[in-house]
C-alpha cells in the first residue's frame, strides 16, 4: 500500500489544468451513500474498464481488494471519458490532482480520475476512454458513471470518492481471493511483462497500451507507483491493455506524456516540428506518416475491427468529412463490428462490448480527433449497451443494439435533416440572395429543396483555403440549376451588401448558444451581423453539447500545417519549401472556430426554430429522454 | 435598402385571401373624411386586418354604420369560408364557432384570444360527438376556421393553438367514459378561459411594482393590459405621470389619455415624432403586445420598434405587458418576415394615385431592445419565452 500512497500524493506542477476541477465525483460506488449522486447519472458500461488513464500507474485492473468491495468498486466511468472531442485532450494532471485526494485503493484513484475528467467544464462526450476491462468480481454490480455524465458530475464531491476509497479499504481488508501477496503479484506481473514483450516483439504495438496509458496519465509517474499499478495487472488479461486510451483531455504540452501516449498508440505518429506555442496543448502529428503506416498494418491489427479500421483510414485521408457523414460512417462501422462480435467466455457482454467500443474509439481518435457529433453518438451507443437488460441472449442483444443504432441514425440525423429543411424553407423567399460558407449537408439540402419548391433565389458560396470545401457544394448546386456565385472569404465584406440571408452549418452548438463550426464561420457571421443580415444556423439537435467554450483556442483541432504552405495544383508555389524547418516559422492550420451567440439570429433544429439562448433548454428537455433513458 | 428584402416582391404579388375585409369599404370612421380608400395603389394591400379594425370597433371610435357594415361583412363572409368542413359542420348543428366568437369579441373588454377560447369551449359544450377523437377533430376544425377568419391576428392564432394543446394534452386514455372526458375537457376549457381572463389582473399586480413614485412613463398603443397596470398603480396611490404617443392612424393615444384622465393620472399627449425629444424625461416605457414571438421579441402596433430603439439608445427600460396566450411559434427575421396586416390610413387630404402608402399596422421589435416581459407566468426576460414555448409545445 505504501508505494501507492506515495504516488498519490504527488501533483505534477508542470501540468496545465484546463477546465475547472471539481472534487472527483465518481459515483463509482453505487450502493453507497455516494450512490445518491449516481442515480442521475445513467448507468453506463459496467465494463471493467474502470480505471481512467488519468489514474496513475497502470491502473488497468481493479486491485484485488477492489473486487471485494464490489459495490464499492466502481470502475470509473472514466472509460466513458475517453473520447476527446475535437482534439480535446484531458490534462493528465487531472489524475494527479485526484491522486491526492484518493488515498489508497486504486479504485479510489480511478474514481479520482473519473471525477477529474468529469470536472472539465463540459461533459465530455463519451469517448473511447479505454479502460482495461477489469475482471469483474462476481459481486460487482455497480454501474459506472457514463462518461458523458462525467461532466455533469462535477459537483459530486470528493466525499464520494473518499467514501469509495474508504469502502475499498474496508473491502481490501477482507480476505477475498484477490488478496494475493505482493510477491505473488509481482511474479505474475513479471510473467505478464514477459508475455507482453513477446507480443510486442510480434509487432503489436497495442500491447503497450496499458503501460503507456498508465504512464502517460501520470506525469509524475514514478517507479514505485508503477509497481502497485502493475500489481493490479495481475487480474487483467493481456489484451485488456490495449483498451487503455489516453485521457481524452490529455494535454500534449509535456513531452514525456506524449512519449508515453505514443507508446500506447496504435497509429504511429510523429510530431510536427514547429508548433505554435498557444496551441501546444492540441495534438499535432505529421500527417504523411500516418496513412501509409496504417494501410500497411491493415491486416495486422487484431484489436480493431476491419470496418472500423476502414473508417479510420478514410477519416485520416480526408475522404469523409462533415459531422453527419463522419458520425454515420462511424455508427455503421460499429454496427458491423457488433454484428461480428461474440462474447468471450467468462465475460459480461456489456462490459466487454463497451471495452471494445472504447478501443475502436481510441483508434478513431488517433486517426482524427472526434467531432462533437461523434462524441454524442458514442455516448448514446454506450448508454444503450449499459442499459441492456441482462437477461437477453447474445443474439437478441446484438439485434437490439443494431436496431437502436439504426433508429438513432434515422431519427437524429436523417429525419432531423428533413424537419430542418421543412422549417428552413419557410425563411427563403423569392428574390432572396442566400449566402453560405463551406459545405454543410443541412444547408445544401435546404437550398436544393427550396429550389424544388420553385422559389427564385440565388446563392453565394464563400470558400476558403486550404480545404476549399465550397467547391463541392458549388458543383452540386450548379448541377441542379441554381444560380450561384463563388467567392473566397477575403471578399466577404464586398459581397455581403447584396445578401439577404446567411445560412450556416455547425459542427456543434454549445450551451451558451455559441456555434462551433468550420474555421471561417465566425468571420462570415460577424460581417453579416455588421451589415444587418440575419444569420441562420442549421444544426441537428444531437450535435448540441452542454459544454461552454469562450474561445477557439482551448479546444480545437489542428490540421496538417503543410496544407497551408502548399497550393494544390500549382507546384511552383512553394515559397516556404526551404524555410519549413526554420525555428521562427510556425504554421497553424485550425479546423474549427467559435461564433459568439450574438451574431446568430436563429438556430433551426429538428425541434423547430429556436433562439441561441434556448440551446440549453433543448439539451435539458430532450437529451435525457433520448440519450440517457433511451 | 428596400430592394434587398424579397418582401417587396411579396407585397406586389401576394394577395392572401382575407375573407372579410376585402369587401369592406374602408372605415371612414375616425373622421368624416371623404377620401376613398383603396387608392389604386401599386401596392394593393386590400387585406385590411380585421384584427385592427376590431380594436377600433371596441373603443367606440367607429361610427355605427361602419359597425353595421362590419357585421354584415362578417355575416356575409361566412359562406365564403373555404373551410367546407366548417360549413358542413355549421350546417349540421345550428352553431357556428365564428358566430360564437364574434359574440364574444364584441365585448370591448375581452381580449380576442380569450374570446376565441370561450368560443372553442362552447364548441365542446354543444358538440354532438361521441368519441374523443371526433371531439378533438371537431375542435381542430373549429380552431382552424377561427384562425383562417383572420390570419393576421397573432393572439388569435396563438390562443387557438394553445387551447388545442392544453386540451389535447389530457390524454384520451385517461378517461374510459367519453362523457367524463368531455366534461373534463369542458372544465379545462373554462378554466383556461378563466385564467386568461384573469391574466390581466395578475399582470397588473406584477407590473405596478415597477412603477415608483414620481416616475414618468411613456406609453404607446392602446393596450388594455397596460391600462390595467396603470390603473392598479394609481389605485395604490402612486404618483406618476404618463406620456402618450398619439398613435396614428388609430388615435390610440387619444383614447388612452381619455381613460387615464378618468382615473386622475396626469397625462401628456405627444405626436409620434416627439418621442425622441421627450425620451430624456421618461423613466420607463410600457407597451403591450399583439404577439410575443419565439425569439422573445414582440409584434405590436406600428411605432413600437422605433420607440424601443430610442429607449435603448438612451438606456431607458422597455417593459412589455403580455398575457401568456400571446406566445406564438413565429420567428420573424426582419420586419417583412410576418404575415402582412394592413390598416388603411387616412391622411385627411386626397393622395394622388401614384403615391404608395405604407399601411402596415404593426412592426416587430427584436428582443435585444426589450428589458422585461410582464406575463401571467411571472416577470420574464425575453429569452425565457422560447423556454416556455418549448415546454408548451414540444
Amino acid at each position: 500500500m505504501d508505494p501507492r500512497r506515495q504516488s498519490r500524493t504527488v501533483i505534477d506542477p508542470k501540468v496545465r489544468q484546463v477546465g475547472f476541477f471539481a472534487p472527483p465525483d465518481r459515483s463509482q460506488s453505487v450502493p453507497l451513500p455516494q450512490s445518491s449522486t449516481s442515480p442521475p447519472l445513467s448507468d453506463l458500461s459496467p465494463s471493467g474498464n474502470s480505471l481512467s488513464p488519468v489514474m496513475i500507474p497502470p491502473p488497468r485492473t481493479l486491485p484485488p481488494p477492489n473486487r471485494l468491495s464490489s459495490p464499492l468498486n466502481r470502475f470509473s466511468g472514466d472509460s466513458v471519458n475517453a473520447v476527446p472531442v475535437g482534439s480535446y485532450n484531458p490534462s493528465p494532471s487531472v489524475g494527479d490532482f485526484f491522486e491526492e485526494k484518493s488515498v489508497r485503493s486504486p479504485d479510489r484513484r480511478r474514481s479520482g480520475g473519473g471525477g477529474g475528467s468529469g470536472k472539465f467544464a463540459s461533459s465530455l462526450p463519451a469517448g473511447g476512454f479505454e479502460m482495461p476491462p477489469e475482471v469483474k468480481p462476481k459481486s460487482l454490480t455497480t454501474v459506472s458513471v457514463v462518461s458523458k455524465l462525467q461532466g455533469n458530475v462535477t459537483d459530486v464531491d470528493e466525499k464520494v470518492g473518499e467514501q469509495s476509497g474508504e469502502s475499498q479499504d474496508v473491502n481490501s481488508k477482507q480476505p477475498l481471493k484477490e488478496k494475493t501477496s505482493k510477491a505473488e503479484r509481482r511474479a505474475l506481473q513479471e510473467a505478464q511483462r514477459a508475455a507482453k514483450a513477446a507480443a510486442k516483439a510480434g509487432g503489436n504495438a497495442v500491447a503497450n497500451t496499458k503501460t503507456g496509458k498508465a504512464n502517460s496519465v501520470q506525469k509524475k509517474d514514478n517507479a514505485s507507483s508503477i509497481a502497485p499499478a502493475e500489481k493490479r495487472v495481475v487480474d487483467h488479461k493481456d489484451k485488456d491493455r490495449k483498451k487503455d486510451v489516453p485521457h481524452p483531455r490529455m494535454q500534449f504540452d509535456d513531452a514525456t506524456r506524449v512519449e508515453k501516449a505514443k507508446k500506447r498508440a496504435v497509429v504511429k505518429q510523429t510530431e510536427v516540428r514547429n508548433r505554435v506555442e498557444l496551441f501546444r496543448h492540441l495534438p499535432q502529428f505529421e500527417h504523411k506518416t500516418k496513412l501509409p503506416h496504417l494501410e500497411i498494418n491493415f491486416f495486422g491489427l487484431n484489436s480493431v475491427h476491419p470496418a472500423v479500421y476502414k473508417v479510420g483510414l478514410r477519416y485520416l485521408a480526408g475522404d469523409i468529412s462533415g459531422g453527419n457523414a463522419r458520425c454515420i460512417a462511424m455508427l455503421q462501422a460499429f454496427q458491423e463490428s457488433i454484428m461480428d462480435y461474440s462474447t468471450p467466455p467468462e465475460r459480461a457482454l456489456n462490459r466487454d462490448l463497451t471495452a471494445k467500443i472504447n478501443s475502436y474509439v481510441s483508434f478513431l481518435i488517433e486517426c482524427r480527433p472526434l467531432s462533437i457529433s461523434m462524441g454524442n453518438a458514442i455516448k448514446f451507443v454506450k448508454s444503450r449497451i449499459a442499459n441492456l437488460p441482462l437477461t437477453l441472449s447474445e443474439s437478441e442483444v446484438k439485434a437490439t443494439l443494431l436496431s437502436e443504432i439504426s433508429t438513432f441514425i434515422n431519427e437524429k440525423i436523417i429525419l432531423a435533416d428533413k424537419v430542418i429543411v421543412r422549417h428552413a424553407v419557410m425563411k427563403v423567399s423569392d428574390g432572396d440572395v442566400l449566402l453560405t460558407y463551406g459545405s454543410s449537408s443541412a444547408v445544401e439540402m435546404i437550398l436544393l429543396h427550396s429550389h424544388e419548391l420553385g422559389k427564385r433565389f440565388r446563392v453565394v458560396i464563400v470558400d476558403s483555403r486550404p480545404k476549399l470545401e465550397g467547391r463541392l457544394l458549388l458543383r452540386r448546386l450548379v448541377g441542379k440549376g441554381i444560380s450561384c456565385t463563388y467567392v473566397h472569404i477575403n471578399a466577404i465584406s464586398y459581397i455581403m451588401h447584396e445578401v439577404t440571408r446567411v445560412f450556416l452549418g455547425a459542427s456543434s452548438v454549445l450551451a451558451n448558444g455559441t456555434v462551433y463550426s468550420r474555421v471561417g464561420t465566425a468571420c462570415v457571421a460577424m460581417v453579416a451581423n455588421a451589415c444587418g443580415v440575419p444569420v441562420i444556423v442549421c444544426c441537428e439537435a444531437y450535435k448540441f453539447h452542454e459544454r461552454v467554450q469562450l474561445d477557439s483556442i482551448c479546444c480545437n483541432e489542428l490540421g496538417d500545417p503543410d496544407a497551408i504552405s502548399k497550393v494544390h495544383g500549382r507546384e511552383e508555389v512553394n515559397y516556404l519549401k526551404d524555410i519549413a524547418d526554420n525555428e521562427s516559422l510556425q504554421l497553424l492550420n485550425l479546423t474549427y472556430d467559435l461564433t459568439p451567440s450574438d451574431y446568430v439570429s436563429m438556430i433551426i433544429t429538428d425541434y423547430g426554430m429556436i433562439p441561441p439562448t434556448s440551446v440549453p433548454v433543448i439539451v435539458r428537455e430532450f437529451r435525457k429522454e433520448h440519450i440517457w433513458s433511451g | 435598402m428596400w430592394w434587398r428584402s424579397a418582401s417587396f416582391i411579396l407585397d406586389r404579388n401576394d394577395n392572401p385571401p382575407q375573407p372579410e375585409s376585402r369587401h369592406l369599404t374602408p372605415p371612414s370612421s375616425h373622421m368624416a373624411d371623404t377620401n376613398p380608400n383603396p387608392n389604386p395603389n401599386p401596392n394593393p394591400i386590400n387585406n385590411i386586418s380585421a384584427y385592427y379594425q376590431t380594436r377600433a370597433a371596441h373603443h367606440g371610435v367607429v361610427t355605427s354604420d361602419w359597425l353595421a357594415q362590419a357585421q354584415a361583412a362578417v355575416g356575409r363572409d361566412q359562406p365564403s369560408d373555404s373551410d367546407t368542413s366548417l360549413k358542413s359542420s355549421a350546417s349540421e348543428k345550428p352553431f357556428s364557432v365564428i358566430e360564437e366568437f364574434n359574440n364574444w369579441r364584441k365585448q370591448p373588454d375581452l381580449a380576442e384570444a380569450v374570446a376565441a377560447i370561450r368560443a372553442l369551449a362552447s364548441v365542446i359544450r354543444s358538440s354532438e360527438a361521441n368519441t374523443i377523437a371526433e371531439l378533438q377533430s371537431e375542435l381542430k376544425s373549429a380552431s382552424d376556421s377561427l384562425k383562417s377568419w383572420d390570419r393576421t391576428s397573432i393572439s388569435l392564432t396563438a390562443g387557438c393553438d394553445l387551447f388545442m394543446r392544453y386540451i389535447t394534452r389530457t390524454s384520451a386514455f385517461e378517461y374510459e367514459d367519453f362523457n367524463s372526458a368531455k366534461s373534463r375537457f369542458l372544465e379545462r376549457a373554462e378554466k383556461f378561459g378563466e385564467i386568461s381572463y384573469k391574466a390581466r389582473k395578475i399582470i397588473a399586480m406584477l407590473g405596478q411594482d415597477f412603477i415608483f413614485n414620481g416616475c414618468t412613463i411613456l406609453v404607446h398603443g392602446f393596450s388594455r393590459v397596460v391600462l390595467e397596470i396603470l390603473k392598479t398603480a394609481a389605485e395604490s396611490r402612486k404618483v406618476f405621470r404618463v406620456l402618450c404617443t398619439e398613435g396614428r392612424p388609430d388615435r390610440t393615444g387619444l383614447r388612452f389619455a381619455n381613460e387615464l384622465a378618468k382615473v386622475d393620472v396626469p397625462v401628456k399627449l405627444l405626436i409620434d415624432s416627439a418621442v425622441a425629444y421627450s425620451m430624456d424625461e421618461v423613466d420607463m416605457v410600457f407597451v403591450g403586445a399583439d404577439g410575443v414571438v419565439e425569439s422573445g421579441g414582440i409584434i405590436n402596433m406600428m411605432g413600437t420598434y422605433q420607440i424601443a430603439l430610442v429607449a435603448k439608445t438612451m438606456d431607458k427600460p422597455v417593459y412589455v405587458a403580455a398575457e401568456s396566450y400571446k406566445f406564438a411559434r413565429l420567428y420573424p427575421l426582419d420586419q417583412k418576415d410576418m404575415v402582412p396586416a394592413a390598416r388603411p390610413i387616412d391622411f385627411g387630404v386626397p393622395i394622388p394615385s401614384k403615391v404608395e402608402v405604407e399601411t402596415s399596422a404593426r412592426d416587430y421589435t427584436p428582443p435585444q431592445y426589450l428589458t422585461l416581459l410582464f406575463t401571467d407566468l411571472g416577470v420574464l426576460t425575453p429569452s425565457v419565452v422560447s423556454d416556455e414555448l418549448i415546454q408548451l409545445y414540444l
